[in-house]
């Protein structure tokens, strides 16, 4: 009856700084689009991000950073996710990202990052072109 | 097969994964819940409902972390609702239970009610059978109390909390229409709020006037979840309740009731889905739908035809 496969993506907030508005607004458009969508709210360390995200057996993380701190929290998250064999998962990031730094995070592994501004629309479609090739 | 190997392991991936494929109606899962199935029945199954934003999350957090102190194994399914008009949802009830996603002794998996063909409940007992094989020894299963759905899920469980909170006159009503029954723990939580008192009064006056039960009235509970307020107490409570349970021979009652909704839950739906699949295939469903539309045939009519077309 092919019941439709959901696409589950864990939308994450690491690091210090403390609002959420940024990740929140992602996730409600991720929903909107037919996502499910894992929130697990502020201040996660990157090792809260893999476990969370390898028990929820999501297809992608999407990662918000404010703190500045992106350059070693989202390169973190890969580096946990392979150290645990786990190389099929898109990582995507968000935030204020000076686009100097954005080729050294494509280089450590972040499929895309998202400048703010980008409508949602870019990310969600984003996601839908990379994930279908994800072993079932 | 190699991923019911590294399930009974309690491997975390293989676990997640099974989980998916179970969600994805994969036969592959099938597969596996066939091999782990004897595996089963070792842990206790403990469903948590309440209206939205009572505190089940918070609730469950602060008992898993007693449980852990205890020395168990902890497992969670976390159900949220499916948005009906997106298809998406949003599943936030991790955001309580940070604490945990470190410990390897606490697996999480948050759930949506998808239309899960074959009932909510099925979906959500083979993912509670993973956690089960896995070795988990208390599993923890927290639904919205809002649909008949979700009361199925708790109603399968072998102990069920049913949370309210003060101020809620409503909400006592809503109780009152069919989760009273399943209700082995009663909670009401947020009892830092005015009216907690008067709540629990309000229960008391429901269980008396409600039917005798032969297991005997559940107890009532009063919490503060975010502060741990009362939770050691309920912890201890849920193991005594099902200590009753046992003593006087409900649990096997209780085996048996889930294991006869769970099958024909599952009967129910493979039935539908073979009969369906072959009715697509062949193209009659479609037709068949029009002509009803058309009032060119009844659909009572349109059944026993589908049926008979199978043999049945
Ligand atoms: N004052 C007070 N607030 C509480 C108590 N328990 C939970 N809360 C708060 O109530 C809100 C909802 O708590 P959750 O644990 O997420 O409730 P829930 O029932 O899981 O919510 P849903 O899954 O969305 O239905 C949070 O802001 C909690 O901090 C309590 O005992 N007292
Ligand atoms: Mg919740």
């Amino acid at each position: 009856m092919g019941e439709e496969r959901k696409t589950r993506v864990l939308v994450a907030k690491p690091g210090l700084d403390g609002h959420d508005r940024g990740a929140k607004v992602i996730a409600r458009a991720f929903r909107d689009a037919g996502f499910e969508v894992i929130y697990t709210g502020l201040r996660q360390t990157p090792e809260m991000i893999v476990s969370a995200a390898i028990q929820e057996d999501v297809d992608a993380i999407g990662l918000s950073c404010l703190s500045g701190a992106h350059m070693y929290l989202f390169p973190h998250v890969v580096k946990l996710l392979r150290e645990r064999g786990v190389d099929d998962v898109l990582v995507f990031g968000g935030g204020t990202i000076p686009d100097d730094d954005i080729p050294k995070l494509k280089e450590a592994g972040i499929t895309e990052v998202f400048t703010p501004g980008t409508p949602t629309s870019v990310a969600i479609d984003f996601v839908r072109n990379h994930v279908g090739r994800r072993k079932r | 097969m190699e991923i019911v190997e590294r399930v009974r392991q309690g491997d975390v991936r293989a676990m997640a994964r099974l989980m998916s494929l179970i969600e994805n109606y994969s036969p592959d899962a099938t597969l596996a819940l066939k091999q782990l199935y004897p595996f089963t029945g070792q842990g206790l199954i403990v469903g948590i409902t309440g209206p939205p934003g009572c505190g089940k999350s918070t609730l469950t957090d602060q008992l898993t972390q007693e449980f852990r102190r205890g020395g168990k194994t902890v497992g969670i399914v976390a159900v949220d609702p499916t948005s009906p008009f997106t298809g998406g949802a949003i599943l936030a009830d991790r955001i309580r239970m940070q604490q945990h996603s470190l410990d390897a002794g606490v697996f999480i998996r948050s759930m949506a009610t998808r239309g899960h063909l074959g009932g909510l409940a099925k979906a959500t007992y083979d993912v509670v059978n993973v956690l089960d094989a896995a070795g988990k020894e208390i599993i923890l299963v927290e639904t919205v109390g809002v649909g008949q759905d979700e009361v199925e899920v708790v109603k399968t469980a072998h102990l069920s909390i049913v949370v309210s909170v003060p101020g809620l006159g409503d909400d006592i009503q809503a109780i009152k229409a069919g989760v009273l029954e399943i209700a082995d723990i009663f909670v009401v939580n947020k009892a830092d709020r005015e009216g907690a008192n008067k709540t629990v009064t309000e229960l008391q006056a429901m269980l008396a006037l409600g039917p005798e039960r032969s297991e005997g009235n559940p107890p009532i509970f009063e919490t503060v979840a975010p502060q741990g307020q009362g939770i050691a107490e309920l912890a201890q409570g849920i193991l005594a309740r099902q200590a009753h349970l046992d003593r006087e021979g409900f649990r096997q009652t209780r085996q048996r009731e889930r294991s006869r909704a769970l099958f024909l839950e599952l009967f129910q739906e493979r039935v539908t889905r073979r009969l369906l699949e072959q009715a697509i295939a062949n193209g009659s469903l479609e037709e068949t739908i029009e002509r009803i539309a058309d009032r060119d045939l009844d659909p009572y009519s349109a059944v026993e035809e589908l049926l008979g077309k199978a043999g049945l």
